[in-house]
């Protein structure tokens, strides 16, 4: 299929892109050490006694606030600044092929970056022997989350050719998706608003959907959830950008 | 190969493009010419399919633009103004891209790089990145990237600039070579190279095209096209004015030094007309004046590229 020749040409120059400067390398290693520094420490990963990734996972929303904006900023507001968005648009390609392709190159290397962590799934299973389907629906969930965080990241970033306001607006959006399902904040909403209300905007919330995941359940809904959050701001990327172009 | 009917581009209340109407035949090249802001690059833009038209038709190897963007964009080649590239990537890198998003594949791809760098003169910059390049070597790159499939349809948005005067030259030739057998529009800031290398020009000014033709054409319609030019020798100042008034219509005495006395005499009738400059010949024969040089002007295209396209105050305030 031509559309998918387009969109694997677009990903692999992408993702060439990132490995080609030190962005990547940069990236790698802060998202492992925060990882690390999270489930072991912050985590007490030991202390718990648990064969369980539950500590690695449980972080991750936050983890991902600040990284995957970080590292989905640049998508769309490069290609502006420097222009080339002019020479990839007159390609014979659609915008959506550019878009999608430029989305799984981003999520690919975010995937890649997640993969990386295995050495934290080979410690569980050294020291006890965990229910590794439990971690496969986390590692599942995470990768899902962190897509989903991409994606609003890839809608922020074609708004702006400035990545700094691209990256402070994703970073809020993804924010509010975990405030809105964050524990202490619904129950602070609950003193004064009807539970039902609470429960409407958590639904919102990817901390509500990702908590599946770590406890081992993959829900059609949950999935269902994140890959419409991921179509829905790509959808929005692409009328940012058919916008710009009309004047 | 190119036609664009009535359109209009319009951002917000700005009209960048008002209305104008033009075609492009396969074997011409199509010079842009025109202030800066003028609309040059927002019409090129359309036809590229970069922007939609607000109003209007543009079709290009029959194919409608805004209808049917992809075989219309197969067809095109574009070096985009500024010549964008990925900063990151290597030359080689950027042009395979270019390639593949064209549909090349496997030694399909590999020829057409290696034709678009020779074409270019990119092999001593093949591996370097784009970010390190000079503004000329990453000018001919993205003109590398335009012609990796040897397109029909040519849009080159400021080709020269930024090149140094051989570069430019190269491209010119180039230009000139590919528009035998190519439909071509590009555009510049530079009058010599429209002469150099168009088929015709289109000047273009707030939107509108206020002038179309060959660079002959549009030279005659300059105020000297026509006008003869003498150095003579042996003759005052004022005889020469008193005599050439037999034949022409007035004459200007443009220098004078010692013996010699540069005029330019406009014939009564305008064009470029050789009968004119036999019969100053022919006097100054009679008259025994010496003459170094005579020549009939061809008109000047910047001249009439000012007259046309200065704001009407100030053209006022100049003549």
């Amino acid at each position: 299929m031509n559309a998918w020749a387009n969109i694997k040409a677009i990903t692999k120059r992408e993702l060439g892109g990132y490995f080609t400067s030190p962005v990547a390398y940069v990236f790698l290693v802060i998202f492992l050490l925060l990882a690390g520094f999270f489930t072991f420490t912050v985590g007490n990963f030991f202390e718990r006694g648990e064969a369980s990734l539950m500590s690695f996972f449980t972080w991750h929303p936050w983890l991902y606030l600040f990284l995957v904006p970080a590292a989905g900023m640049r998508l769309w507001s490069e290609e502006r600044r420097l222009g080339t968005l002019e020479l990839l648009l007159t390609m014979p390609i659609t915008t959506w092929q550019a878009i999608v392709g430029k989305f799984l190159a981003s999520w690919l290397f975010l995937i890649i970056a997640l993969g990386l962590t295995f050495p934290v799934w080979f410690t569980v299973n050294y020291f006890g022997s965990p229910d590794n389907g439990v971690i496969v629906a986390g590692y599942v969930g995470s990768a899902l989350l962190s897509g989903t965080y991409l994606a609003i990241s890839c809608m922020t970033s074609a708004m702006t050719r400035n990545q700094v306001i691209s990256f402070i607006v994703s970073v809020m959006i993804c924010l509010f998706l975990i405030l809105a399902g964050f524990t202490p904040v619904t129950d602070l909403l609950t003193r004064w608003a009807s539970p039902l209300f609470v429960q409407t905007i958590a639904a919102f919330s990817v901390m509500t959907h990702f908590e599946g995941f770590q406890r081992g359940v993959i829900d059609l809904r949950d999935v269902v959830f994140f890959v419409s959050l991921i179509g829905f701001a790509l959808f929005t990327t692409g009328v940012i950008i058919r916008g710009h172009r009309a004047g | 190969m190119i036609k664009v009917e009535n359109l209009v581009k319009a951002f917000g209340p700005n009209r960048a493009v008002d209305d104008i109407s033009f075609g492009v035949e396969r074997g011409e090249v199509l010079g842009f010419i025109g202030p800066n802001g003028a609309g040059k690059s927002t019409t090129m833009r359309v036809v590229t399919g970069f922007y939609p038209p607000t109003a209007g038709r543009v079709t290009v190897g029959g194919f409608d633009v805004a209808e049917n963007p992809l075989s219309a964009k197969r067809l095109i080649g574009y070096l985009p103004e500024n010549a964008p590239g990925y900063a990151d990537m290597t030359v080689h890198g950027f042009l395979s891209f270019a390639a593949e998003l064209r549909g090349l594949r496997g030694d399909a791809r590999k020829k057409a790089v290696v034709r678009a760098v020779e074409t270019c003169f990119l092999d001593s910059v093949l591996y370097q990145t784009i970010d390190t390049l000079s503004k000329g070597y990453k000018h001919r790159a993205c003109l590398a990237q335009s012609i990796i499939h040897d397109p029909d349809i040519l849009i080159l948005d400021e080709p020269t600039d930024g090149l140094d005067p051989n570069q430019k030259h190269e491209v010119r030739g180039l230009i000139k070579r590919m528009g035998e057998h190519k439909a071509i529009v590009f555009s510049t800031h530079i009058l010599e190279e429209v002469e150099a290398a168009c088929t015709r020009v289109i000047i273009i000014d707030r939107g509108k095209i206020v002038a179309n033709g060959t660079p002959e054409e549009l030279k005659a319609r300059s105020e000297v096209a026509g006008a003869v030019r003498l150095k003579a020798c042996g003759v005052t100042a004022a005889e020469l004015n008193e005599k050439l008034s037999v034949l022409a219509a007035r004459t200007e005495i443009l220098s004078q030094d010692g013996a010699h006395v540069v005029a330019r005499a406009y014939p009564r009738e305008r064009g470029v007309n050789g009968a004119f400059a036999g019969h100053i010949a022919e006097l100054a024969q009679r008259e025994r004046w010496k003459l170094d040089e005579i020549h009939v002007e061809e008109g000047r295209l910047d001249e009439v590229f000012r007259a046309i396209t200065l704001p009407d105050t100030v053209k006022g305030s100049h003549s």
